[in-house]
């Protein structure tokens, strides 16, 4: 480890004191009361108003450009911003961690909506590779078609596509939901941890390769079954939770959800030493 | 003839201690203990919500949980705690707090707990934001 003490300019976070600690344990202790005023968000994001509503025409900006201007724009309390001419552009939307309505109307290049953490997006287009990669919560619908990699790495939320969608969706997936209205590539859920994944219609190969643990529910036909990727009987939870969350994905109104198929990791591959074995008992 | 005395054990055995706790079918299957603290597929029985969480998906403008369909009550140092994955944590649940004997009631109340955490400026995420943050 480096030797802070001895780093001659001090940096912004060294002035604050947050170096000065002796880093040798794993607690934390930090306090705070549960009864505080109620806040709805996380420190340094904007209160916005969804009633408030502005166009922001990306035709002239690169991607650098147009994320700034719409941050720009929750601070002023716009809680509804409409772009207009995204033109397929690169990682636009990417970092929003405010509550907020952003509507694109078009399509988006790779890396659309990657890391957000609170809005509501609805894309009337296309999107490229790796759409919403990364995350944390809140909803994305999209209207059409999704690349590859749809949903990488995502940790909360609802990633909704109402098209088709390619290979390796929901890979190294980590929690939320990801509901696809068409069809889904290869690999789709591959080396996923956490979450659920709604398939209306058929997947490729190799579904579920590798996954570690979370759901797959498929509604059409599977290419093939990955490596420890089992299948599992459906229970009246899964069928009433599959229902609620097509509403919220506005699509499958009349599927048949009792006849998909639950897919689940069988843990062959998992690789555990003595983990946590008593704890849990004293705990709860 | 006179019995012979046996001596009782002197070991005792905890209850849920590995390999004597009673093990699930998919944990007979691998042959060892999952060892998550929690249930991750367990899905949320929306008829336990709480007040404050209702304020909050209305607040946030969505339809349900949302992201908070992925918390669940587990435990760190024998207490009650939620995992936070903003500070890479677990936050531990206040003693006055009593948790019900109903895993999904446990969840609404780690699920209110975290957003009240997350939200709150005693957050480490506050002081690391002020230090690092570039825009």
């Amino acid at each position: 480890m480096a030797n802070l003490k001895t780093t001659e300019r001090k940096t912004k976070a060294q002035s604050m004191g947050l170096h000065t600690e002796v880093l040798t344990g794993k607690t934390q202790q930090k306090f705070f009361n549960p009864d505080e005023a109620e806040n709805f968000y996380y420190w340094g994001t904007y209160d916005v108003d969804f009633n408030k509503r502005i166009d922001l025409d990306v035709n002239d900006l690169d991607c650098k450009e147009a994320n700034k201007k719409i941050d720009e724009l929750m601070s002023q309390g716009y809680g509804t911003i409409v772009i207009k001419n995204p033109q397929g552009k690169h990682s636009l939307g990417v970092g929003v961690l405010n509550k907020l309505n952003l509507i694109f109307e078009g399509s988006l290049g790779y890396f659309g909506v990657g890391s957000i953490d609170g809005p509501t997006v609805r894309i009337n287009g296309r999107v490229g590779w790796s759409c919403a990669e990364n995350m944390m919560a809140g909803k994305v619908v999209i209207e059409k078609n999704a690349g590859s990699c749809f949903g990488a790495a995502v940790r909360g939320g609802d990633l909704i596509c109402k098209g088709s969608v390619g290979a390796r969706t929901g890979i190294d997936q980590k929690g939320g939901t990801i509901i696809v209205g068409g069809d889904a590539g290869a690999f789709t859920g591959f080396m996923m941890q956490r979450g659920r994944i709604i398939i209306l219609g058929d997947v490729g190969i190799n579904l579920g390769d590798s996954m570690y643990d979370g759901t797959i529910y498929v509604g059409g036909k599977i290419g093939s079954f990955g490596s420890d990727a089992i299948e599992s009987p459906m229970t009246k939870s899964d069928v009433d939770w599959i229902k609620r969350k097509l509403k919220v994905a506005e699509i499958g109104e009349n599927f048949d959800v009792s006849k998909m198929t639950k897919v689940v990791a069988g843990k062959k591959l998992w690789n555990y030493d003595a983990l946590e074995p008593t704890e849990k008992k004293g705990a709860i | 003839m006179p019995k012979k005395k046996t001596k009782k054990s002197s070991k005792k055995t905890i209850k849920g201690q590995l390999g004597k706790k009673k093990e699930s079918a998919r944990e007979k299957m691998i042959g060892q203990t999952i060892g998550y603290r929690y249930d991750v597929n367990l899905l949320p029985d929306y008829s336990r919500i709480t007040p404050f969480l209702k304020k909050y998906i209305e607040a946030m403008g969505w339809d349900d949980l949302n992201w908070l369909e992925d918390v669940h009550m587990g435990y760190e140092e024998d207490r009650p705690a939620v995992f936070d994955r903003n500070a890479n944590g677990w936050v531990t649940i206040p003693k006055k707090i009593k948790l019900p004997n109903n895993q999904q009631d446990r969840d609404m109340i780690a699920r209110e707990l975290l957003v009240k955490f997350q939200m709150s400026p005693n957050h480490p995420l506050v002081d690391l934001k002020k230090a690092y943050r570039k825009f």
